[in-house]
């Protein structure tokens, strides 16, 4: 009898997993626009769920009648009530401008997820004919290691996102070579674990993919930290991948490769946008070029008050606001949305310019500004925009500072050289919200601020621009 | 902590060194200020207004023996004689004309900050008072011009006819040019330009303005900032310029003046005789000599062929109180300069091109001329070549993508060919999966990334499915551990789906607000 409901079990999950499958295709591809984003995360949902029900009623009908089901049930029952609490309550409460940590945080549960399912998969008896042994070993290997690679990764990404840790780049001596070495340690390992399984190799092939995860972000700079938690976003699908070789299930490996291709591809398109080198970034070497070039050129900056700044914005025929992670730090997003919209009531043009690293996360700002109520359409990208800042009055840099630099166009010893830039100091005039004069996450002197059209509003980002909103009134 | 005396100018001058707001500031620096009465009358600051704002009303004597004296125009033998010895003068001293002041102020032991003398370079810009000044001279030079002129400016189709716009020419594009340029404009007049330096003609068409080129081979780059003397081709084809210019337009302003030399002869009498009676020119450069034939300094003149000439020296000081804000500004931003510990300690560092500069006598001694200073107005010919653009990070060469396909295909290869069942279909399935996941990510907008990542992140949870089927295995530690999984897997799921639906919900767009 329960022969019988195993077989049909198994055959409905089989389907289940192919509409799963293509639900979280139209998932991503839902989220690729506006008009179809919200769509697609009903998809998504729809997917998981009948992913999740099939592969329920599978368990159920495979525990039937088994010493182990009542413990089996009321652990997974427990376990998934419990998990969907914690997670609906982390996402209704969340600050939008804490996102970024959050995502960094749910990586790490699903690289410790994958951990624990290698482990598993190596601790539970699979009577596997004796030619696949060794494969199903090579894959626990794997799986663990990336699992745990994704889990330390995103926890140092989620401390360094929080400022619980410094964000500056740990400096180890040959931290190439270290990460190098510990790639050929783990090979060398898994090969022994093939040959000769023990609880010990794998002990140690986890502690080691955990010493790396750790270097590999610990080695990375606060201000990389957009294509960091992309790239975590990456292999945390990989890891979702090897655990569906492991356990040989499609849909794990038909999402987890979705996910973890669509994450690359997303730090690539990032990296392209910083002109920085994809494989440099997975590997972890990124923030190891010290700024050259010793003569830092500095100037005299003007500074303006919130009076003198309003009075510029009313006579502004068109005002770009170019927002940064500092905007983030001070939530000055709600301010900022009233300042525009009074700024449109009086028929002055108000648009945004977003740097594609801007904050730390990609797409953080437009997070940040929808959430606020700024209506998307006067939100664009740097590319929409770089042209028409020599026809612009009024650029407010409210927060951002490497994104803004004129370094990066125009001196070719600059540390960010090449790197595609906003280049606002083409508009007629520039207001920098600023808290000091002090340099932006990639260390670099920024000649925009004693440029003759620039002048320094120094202080509070929000409280600054609620003085501009006050003058206005 | 040093005092700082804010002293009365003579009769004429209508600037102010220092306004009530001025003080404040000037006292933020650690100073402490003192004011002579009616320092500020001529602009419009009573002397209850220095009070208001912390600042002693004292009389003229207490003023002039302050540790540091500010003042607009330079002072007269008297004055520089109620100076305390070993003191601070700030004014304006025209170090290259008048060797004679430098000489009473170094024997009188005073240090001497010209504000005339400040470098053109871009940081000291902020107390760069010719400009300041210059750009309340051209825009009062067009004010003055349309006084005199009995027309509009603008051209208007009314019901009692058609009236032209005036015609406007502008002779020499510095600050004081491109001012009036924007003024004339903006009144509606058809502006034209001359300037021997070519690189101004798209600062003149910022303003409204037509640049007439003067065409020789001589090309002028400025390596100071200011224009210099030009060559004798240069002058003639110039000369012609204007004789055509003058019978042509109804308003000449001329701003042509040569730092520490004579103004240039720009206007003839012959051309003046050829401008319709009733036309106006304004000549900047009267101080020093000025650039149209007839002008007399300080004077309004009035040819016998009814043209008006005017040779004010005194235009900045006719917008007082503007003149005096953007002068004290300068001053302002000069004392926090020299006062880098803001503790009212007035300090000059001569290896800042800056200070040294603007020095013309310290500690009994003539410092004037500085050495010189090369800005970056133009850039200097040897380094005329621009920054080369940099060149995106090359990708792979064709050869080597090639290779890497090939090494991949037979990778694939030699795993099916030797790998059991069921690995060559997972890895079908994995290939195909990659590839669908770049196709359906190409094209999102940038906007979506964070919604997009929690929603992968969420699907990633999807690892639970490993936990779920784990979690039926006979042994209580697999089964406890898989519950672990479970449970962190489902924060992922549930937390991931939940905070993307919140995002996705302040999304809006523009036309329904």
């Amino acid at each position: 009898m329960s022969g019988d409901v195993l077989e049909i079990a198994n055959g409905v999950a089989v389907a289940a997993y192919v509409v799963a499958a293509l639900l979280f295709i139209l998932s991503l591809a839902g989220l690729s626009k506006h008009e179809t984003a919200r769509r697609g995360n009903t998809f998504g949902i729809v997917g998981m769920a009948i992913a999740l029900a099939a592969t329920g009623w599978l368990v159920v009908a495979g525990l039937w009648g088994q010493p182990q089901s009542t413990l089996g049930l009321a652990l997974l029952g427990g376990a998934v009530v419990v998990g969907a609490t914690i997670g609906l309550w982390r996402a209704r409460v969340v600050e939008m401008t804490g996102m970024p940590q959050l995502i960094a945080l749910f990586h790490s549960f699903v690289g410790l997820a994958a951990v624990l399912v290698g482990w598993n998969g190596a601790l539970a008896d699979t009577h596997l004919a004796p030619e696949l042994v060794g494969i199903h070993d090579g894959e626990v290997a794997i799986g663990i290691f990336i699992g745990a690679v994704t889990f330390t990764g995103s926890i140092v990404a989620f401390l360094k996102l929080s400022a619980r840790i410094s964000s500056k780049p740990l400096m180890l001596p040959g931290k190439n070579a270290l990460n190098l070495g510990a790639l050929v340690v783990f090979a060398g390992l898994t090969a022994w674990y093939v040959i000769a399984p023990s609880v010990g190799i794998l002990v140690a092939i986890t502690v080691l993919a955990l010493a790396l995860g750790w270097h590999l972000v610990a080695s990375i700079g606060g201000g990389d930290m957009p294509v960091v938690v992309s790239m975590l976003n990456s292999y945390s699908g990989w890891a979702a991948a090897a655990a569906g070789f492991l356990l040989n299930n499609d849909l794990l490996i038909v999402t987890g490769a979705l996910v973890g291709s669509s994450g690359a591809y997303l730090s690539y398109i990032m990296c392209k946008a910083m002109n920085r080198s994809f494989i440099s970034v997975i590997a972890g070497g990124f923030g190891i070029e010290a700024p050259k070039g010793g003569d830092e050129e500095t100037g005299e900056h003007r500074e303006i008050d919130a009076g003198a700044a309003a009075d510029m914005l009313l006579n502004a025929s068109s005002v770009v606001i170019t927002p940064g992670y500092g905007m983030a730090v001070a939530q000055a997003q709600y301010p900022v949305a009233d300042l525009v919209a009074r700024l449109r009531a009086r028929g002055i043009e108000v648009r945004f310019g977003i740097h594609p690293v801007a904050g730390r996360l990609p797409g953080h700002m437009n997070v940040l500004l929808a959430e606020a109520k700024v209506p998307y359409d006067i939100v664009l990208e740097m590319d929409e925009i770089n042209d028409d800042f020599a026809s612009t009055s009024v650029v407010l840099v409210i927060g951002a500072n490497d994104t803004v630099n004129p370094a990066a166009a125009e001196d070719p010893g600059s540390p960010i050289a090449g790197m595609p830039v906003l280049r606002v100091w083409e508009a007629d005039n520039v207001i920098v919200f600023k808290r000091s004069m002090a340099s932006g996450y990639a260390g670099v002197a920024n000649p925009l601020f004693w440029r003759d059209n620039t002048q320094m509003l120094f202080g509070d980002a929000k409280e600054r621009v609620e003085d501009i909103v006050r003058e206005l009134t | 902590m040093s005092r700082i005396g804010i002293v009365a100018e003579r009769a004429g001058e209508t600037r102010v060194a220092a306004t009530p707001d001025t003080v404040t500031k000037i006292r933020s620096l650690g100073y402490e200020v003192v004011v002579e009465r009616g320092a500020g009358a001529a602009s419009s600051f009573p002397d209850d207004s220095y009070a208001a704002q912390g600042a002693q009303l004292v009389d003229r004597a207490t003023a002039w023996a302050a540790d540091v004296v500010l003042k607009v125009v330079a002072p007269t033998d008297d004055e520089i004689a109620l100076l305390a010895r070993g003191s601070t003068l700030v004014a304006l001293l025209s170090p290259a004309q008048r060797p004679e002041l430098l000489e009473a102020l170094r024997s009188r032991g005073v240090t001497a900050l010209a504000m005339d003398a400040v470098p053109r370079i871009s940081r000291a810009q902020s107390l760069d008072v010719l400009s300041s000044m210059a750009n309340i001279s051209g825009y009062r030079a067009v004010v003055e011009a349309a006084n005199e002129f009995g027309r509009f400016f603008t051209g208007q189709i009314t019901a009692a006819g058609k009236v032209p716009p005036a015609k406007v020419l502008v002779a020499g594009v510095g600050v004081a040019g491109l001012s009036a340029i924007g003024t004339a404009a903006s009144l509606g007049a058809i502006v034209r330009a001359t300037d021997p330096r070519p690189e101004v003609a798209d600062q003149v068409k910022s303003v409204g303005g037509e640049y007439l080129p003067v065409e020789v081979a001589e090309q002028m780059v400025s390596t100071d900032g200011y224009a210099k003397a030009t060559s004798e081709e240069y002058d003639k084809r110039a000369a012609e310029i204007y004789s055509e210019q003058a019978r042509d337009v109804d308003i000449i302003i001329t701003t042509a003046a040569i730092p520490g030399r004579p103004a240039p002869r720009l206007l003839t009498a012959a051309d003046v005789a050829s401008m319709k009676p009733g036309s106006v020119i304004v000549d900047l450069a009267a101080a020093s000599g000025g650039n149209v034939e007839g002008t007399v300094a300080g004077e309004r003149v009035v040819t016998s062929n009814g043209v008006v000439i005017l040779g004010y020296t005194d235009l900045a000081g006719r917008l007082p109180g503007q003149a005096s804000q953007l002068y004290s500004t300068n001053v302002f931003n000069l004392l926090k300069l020299v006062t880098p510990a803001k503790d009212g300690a007035l300090t000059l560092d001569f290896e800042d091109v800056v200070q040294r500069s603007i020095t013309v006598t310290r500690d009994g001694e003539t410092t004037w001329p500085p050495p010189p200073v090369t800005v970056s107005a133009a850039p200097p010919t040897a380094s005329a070549t621009p920054a080369e653009p940099i060149a995106p990070r090359p990708g792979l060469s064709n050869r080597k993508k090639t290779a890497l396909v090939v090494a991949g295909i037979v990778a694939l290869f030699a795993v099916c060919a030797f790998a059991p069942p069921p690995l060559p279909q997972h890895f079908l399935v994995l290939t195909l999966s990659v590839v669908v996941g770049f196709y359906v990510i190409g094209h999102v907008a940038h906007a979506l990334h964070t919604p997009l990542m929690s929603v992968t992140n969420a699907i990633s949870g999807i690892i639970v499915v490993g936990a779920l089927v784990q979690i039926v295995a006979p042994s209580v530690l697999v089964q406890v551990l898989a519950a672990v999984a479970v449970l962190l897997a489902s924060i992922n799921i549930f937390g991931g789906f939940a905070v993307t639906r919140r995002m996705l919900g302040m999304f809006s767009r523009g036309g329904t607000k």
